[in-house]
C-alpha cells in the first residue's frame, strides 16, 4: 500500500496513502511554527513559577512574585480610602452649608456625591440629574421641599411620603373630584394654565380665579407660588411634573398623584447622604 | 412491516409524554409534554402513511448510506436560517428594547434558542451530516448499524426542538450552552451514545488501512463533547414529573465545571469538529494533497491535549483560586500553535492551487473559513491574558470573538462543505448558480466585519467607561450611561448580522434549486475577474 508517490505541482513525496482521493505531502514542521510554540511553552512554564499555579496536597504554589487577586483588590481599596480620609473626616465635622463654603471639601463633595448619584439616584432623576414625568429636574431652581443645602440634605435623608420614615416629608393634595363640580375643575384648570401660558377659553379664567382663591391658595398661596413646607409646586412658571396643559392640570386636581421618594439616611449613611445633597446643591439651583 | 417497530415506539412515547402532560407538577413542564406529544403524535401520523406491508427491499452492502447525510445537508440549512434570525432578532431588541414580546420572546428566553440553534443546530447538523459522509467516503465502508443513523439523525432534531421550545417556555438550567433541563439531556446523552456508536463501528469496519486525520477530530469531537455534557449536567431532578432539577455543583466548582463544558464546547464542538471538516473537504474541493502529515498530528494531539485545561481563562478575577486562573491562562497561551496548526495545513493545501481563490467561489469562502479561524484563535489566547482580560471580561469583545469564530470559521467552513456536498449527494451536475455563491460570500465576509468591527469598538469603549476613575478616586459613568453609548454599535451590529443572515437566503435558495435540479444560466466565473468585486 505504501507505494513511493510523488506530488507532481510541488515535486514533494506523500505518505502513500489515498483516502478518496486525498493524499497527504510529507511537508516537515514549518521551523518557524515549532519555535514559536517551544517559546509558548517555555513562556507557560515560567509564568507558573512566577505566579500561583500548581495544586499541591492542600494548597498551591505561591509564586516567587507573591501575586494574589485577593492582596491586589485589598490594598488598592485600602489606598483610595486612604486618599479619602481626610475628606470623610471633615465632611463628617461640618454641616452642609460649612462643606459648600469649603472649596477643597465642595470639589471633593460633588465629586464623591456625583458618584453615589451615578448608582442610586440616575434611575429615577435621570443620569443628567434631568428628571422624567413624575420625577423632578434637580439642575432648576425649582424646588418644591427647599433648595438650601441643609433642606436638600432633609429630603434626601427621610424621602418624601416614604412611611417607614417617621421624620418624611409629608403632605397629600385632596382630590378634588369629590369637592369641585366639574364646570369648577375646568375653570380653575383654565386658571392655573393662565398663569404661565395662553387658554383655550378666557372666559374660564375669571372664575378659575375664585374657585382658586376658596380652595387651593391655603397651600399653593394666593399668588399661586407655592408652599415649600407643603412641597406644593409654584403654579406660575413653566415647569410641569406631571405634565403641562389644562388637561393634564384638570387631570391632577381630579386625582392627584402623590410622588414617593425613599429615605436614603439609613441605607447610604450620613456622610454620603452630606455628599449627595453637596453635590445636588451644586447642579445650578441650589439656594 | 415497513416502520413498524418505530411506530410502536413511537407512540408508546407519545403516550407517555400525554401522561406526563397531565401529571406533570409545574405548568411549563406541563406544556413542555404537551409539544413532546404533539411532535411524536405527527411522526407517528407520518410514518404510518408511508408503510407498507411488503418486506423491506433490501440493501446494497456496499453503497453508501446517503438518506440521513441528505436530511441532514437540508436540516443545517433550515437550522442556520433559523438560529441567524433569530440572532438578527435579539440584536434589534437590544438596541430597540420596545421588541421584546413578553414573556416567550423575550431577549432572556431568545438569547440561548439563538445560541443553542447557531451552534447545536446548526452546526451540531452540518458536523453530523459531513461526518457521515466524510467518515464513509474515507473508510470506503457503508454505515454501520443499519438504520442507527436514521435514529441520530431524527432523535438529535427532537433533542433541538425540545430544547428551543423549553427555552420559550422558560424552562432553563441556567448554564450558558447547556440550557436545557434534565429530561432533554438525558435525551441528548442516549442520541449522542448512539453517534459514537454509529461512527466508531464505521470507523472499526473500515476497509482503509489507515484512519484518516479528518477522521481524528470527528471522533475527538464525539467523545469529548459525551463527557463534557454528561458531567456539566449531573443534577438531580426536583421531581421525576417536573422542569426543576438541582445540580450537583455548587458554587466556585459549579462555575468551574461549567467554564471546562463552555469553554471545550468551543474547542471540540466548534473547533476540532469543524476542522475534522476542514480536513476532508479544502483538499477535495482543491484537489490538492493535505500540506504536512507530521503537522496533522502534532498539531491535533497538542490540541486536544491543550485545550481541555483552558476553561478557567473564563473566571479571570472570580471567586476561582489564582493558582487556576494562572493555569487556565498558560495552557491558553500554549494552545496558541497548535490551533494555527490547522491553519497552516488548510491554507497550504492550496499551495499549487491558489489561482483557484479567484475562480472558485467555494474555495474562496473555505479560505476565509480559515482565515477567520486563524484571527479567532489567535485573538482567544491574547483574550485569556489576565491584564487584558481585566479590559475585555463581560463587555462585547467577547461576542465579537465569539462571533468571528462562529460566523467566520464555523459558518463558512460549513457553508463550503454544503456547496460541496450538495450536487453530490443528489447527483447533480453542479450547484444551481456559482454567483449566488460569490454573492453569499461578499454579503457574509462584509456582514462578519461589520459586526465584529462594531463589538470591538463597543466593547473596549464599555470596558474603558466601566472602569474609569476620575482624579478624587470616583467612577465617572453610570451604568446606564455605558448602556446609551452602545446604542449606534448596537444597531451596527444587527445590521452586519442581517447582511450575513441575507447571504445565508442566498444559500437556502440555491441549495433549494439545485435539489430540485435547476441550473441557472449564467456566464461562468471568468478566472480573469478581480476577485475584489462582487461580480454583476
Amino acid at each position: 500500500m505504501s507505494s513511493e508517490h510523488i506530488d507532481e505541482a510541488s515535486g514533494i513525496s506523500t505518505t502513500g496513502h489515498e483516502w478518496d482521493g486525498i493524499r497527504e505531502l510529507n511537508n516537515p514542521l514549518p521551523r518557524w511554527w515549532v519555535i514559536t510554540f517551544y517559546v509558548t511553552i517555555a513562556w507557560a512554564a515560567a509564568y507558573t513559577v512566577a505566579y500561583p499555579a500548581w495544586p499541591m496536597l492542600s494548597s498551591a504554589t505561591r509564586g516567587v512574585l507573591g501575586y494574589s487577586s485577593r492582596n491586589d483588590v485589598k490594598n488598592e481599596l485600602a489606598a483610595a480610602e486612604a486618599a479619602k480620609g481626610k475628606y470623610v473626616a471633615a465632611i463628617q465635622q461640618k454641616t452642609v452649608s460649612e462643606i459648600a463654603a469649603d472649596d477643597g471639601l465642595r470639589e471633593f463633595a460633588v465629586a464623591a456625591g456625583g458618584a453615589t448619584f451615578k448608582v442610586n439616584c440616575v434611575q429615577c432623576h435621570g443620569s443628567g440629574a434631568q428628571g422624567s414625568k413624575g420625577f423632578p429636574n434637580l439642575n432648576d431652581d425649582d424646588w418644591l421641599w427647599g433648595g438650601e443645602a441643609e433642606q436638600i440634605q432633609q429630603t434626601i435623608s427621610h424621602g418624601i411620603r416614604y412611611a417607614s420614615d417617621p421624620e418624611t416629608r409629608q403632605s397629600e393634595m385632596p382630590a378634588f373630584a369629590d369637592v369641585l363640580q366639574p364646570e369648577q375643575i375646568a375653570q380653575v384648570s383654565a386658571y392655573v394654565a393662565s398663569l404661565s401660558g395662553p387658554v383655550r377659553d378666557k372666559t374660564l379664567i375669571e372664575p378659575g380665579a375664585k374657585v382658586f382663591a376658596e380652595n387651593c391658595a391655603a397651600c399653593h398661596g394666593e399668588n399661586a407660588k407655592g408652599g415649600r413646607e407643603v412641597g406644593a409646586p409654584d403654579l406660575t412658571d413653566a415647569i410641569w411634573l406631571y405634565g403641562s396643559g389644562e388637561s393634564a392640570i384638570a387631570a391632577q386636581v381630579r386625582a392627584p398623584r402623590q410622588g414617593v421618594m425613599p429615605a436614603w439616611g439609613a441605607r447610604l449613611g450620613e456622610t454620603k447622604v452630606k455628599e449627595l445633597a453637596v453635590y445636588v446643591h451644586s447642579l445650578g439651583g441650589g439656594e | 412491516m415497513r416502520f413498524g417497530t418505530e411506530i410502536v415506539a413511537l407512540s408508546v412515547f407519545a403516550f407517555a409524554a400525554l401522561v406526563a402532560a397531565g401529571f406533570g407538577v409545574d405548568v411549563p413542564f406541563r406544556q413542555h409534554m404537551w409539544v413532546l406529544f404533539f411532535v411524536l403524535t405527527g411522526f407517528t401520523a407520518i410514518l404510518l402513511r408511508n408503510t407498507e406491508f411488503k418486506p423491506a427491499a433490501p440493501v446494497d452492502p456496499s453503497a453508501y448510506m446517503d438518506g440521513p447525510i441528505r436530511y441532514g445537508a437540508v436540516a443545517t440549512v433550515f437550522w442556520g436560517v433559523v438560529g441567524m434570525l433569530v440572532g438578527v432578532v435579539i440584536a434589534l431588541q437590544l438596541a430597540y428594547p420596545q421588541l421584546n414580546i413578553q414573556p416567550w420572546f423575550n431577549f432572556g428566553r431568545l438569547r440561548p434558542v439563538h445560541t443553542s440553534g447557531v451552534v447545536f443546530a446548526f452546526g451540531g447538523n452540518a458536523l453530523l451530516c459531513t461526518s457521515l459522509y466524510v467518515v464513509q467516503r474515507t473508510c470506503r465502508a457503508r454505515l454501520f448499524g443499519g438504520n442507527l443513523a436514521w435514529f441520530v439523525f431524527w432523535g438529535y432534531q427532537l433533542f433541538i426542538v425540545m430544547a428551543a421550545t423549553g427555552y420559550l417556555l422558560g424552562i432553563t438550567e441556567s448554564r450558558e450552552y447547556a440550557e436545557p433541563e434534565w429530561y432533554v439531556d438525558i435525551w441528548l446523552t442516549i442520541v449522542w451514545v448512539a453517534y459514537l456508536i454509529l461512527f466508531l463501528g464505521t470507523i472499526l469496519k473500515r476497509k482503509e488501512p489507515h484512519i484518516y486525520v479528518a477522521n481524528w477530530f470527528y471522533l475527538s469531537f464525539i467523545v469529548t463533547i459525551a463527557m463534557l455534557h454528561v458531567v456539566n449536567n449531573l443534577s438531580m431532578p426536583a421531581s421525576l414529573l417536573g422542569s426543576k432539577s438541582y445540580s450537583a455543583f455548587s458554587g466556585v466548582q459549579d462555575a468551574l465545571t461549567q467554564w471546562w463544558y463552555g469553554h471545550n464546547a468551543v474547542g471540540f464542538f466548534l473547533t476540532a469538529g469543524f476542522l475534522g471538516m476542514m480536513y476532508y473537504f479544502v483538499p477535495k474541493q482543491a484537489n490538492r494533497p493535505v500540506y504536512s502529515y507530521r503537522l496533522s498530528i502534532i498539531h491535533f494531539w497538542a490540541l486536544i491535549f491543550l485545550y481541555i485545561w483552558a476553561g478557567p481563562h473564563h473566571l479571570h478575577y472570580t471567586a476561582l483560586p489564582d493558582w487556576a486562573q494562572t493555569l487556565g491562562m498558560a495552557f491558553s497561551i500554549m494552545l496558541w500553535m497548535p490551533s494555527w496548526g490547522g491553519m497552516i495545513n488548510g491554507l497550504m493545501t492550496l499551495s499549487g492551487a491558489w489561482d483557484k481563490i479567484r475562480t472558485d467561489p467555494i474555495i474562496r469562502m473555505m479560505v476565509a473559513a480559515i482565515a477567520f479561524y486563524g484571527m479567532s484563535t489567535f485573538e482567544g489566547p491574547v483574550m485569556s491574558i489576565r491584564t487584558v482580560n481585566s479590559l475585555s471580561h463581560y463587555t462585547d469583545w467577547t461576542i465579537g470573538h465569539v462571533h468571528s469564530g462562529a460566523l467566520g470559521w464555523v459558518g463558512m467552513i460549513s457553508f463550503g462543505a454544503i456547496y460541496y456536498m450538495v450536487p453530490k449527494l443528489w447527483n447533480r451536475e453542479r450547484l444551481y448558480s456559482l454567483r449566488l455563491v460569490t454573492w453569499h460570500f461578499w454579503l457574509a465576509t462584509l456582514g462578519i466585519v461589520v459586526y465584529a468591527a462594531a463589538m470591538w469598538v463597543s466593547g473596549i469603549t464599555q470596558g474603558l467607561m466601566w472602569r474609569e476613575y476620575n482624579e478624587q478616586g470616583f467612577l465617572v459613568y453610570s451604568f446606564a450611561e455605558t448602556v446609551a453609548a452602545m446604542h449606534p454599535y448596537y444597531i451596527m451590529r444587527a445590521i452586519g448580522g442581517a447582511m450575513y443572515l441575507a447571504g445565508t437566503l442566498i444559500m437556502a435558495w440555491n441549495v433549494t434549486m439545485t435539489i430540485r435540479g435547476r441550473q441557472r444560466e449564467e456566464q461562468a466565473l471568468a478566472g480573469s475577474v478581480s476577485a475584489l468585486q462582487p461580480v454583476e
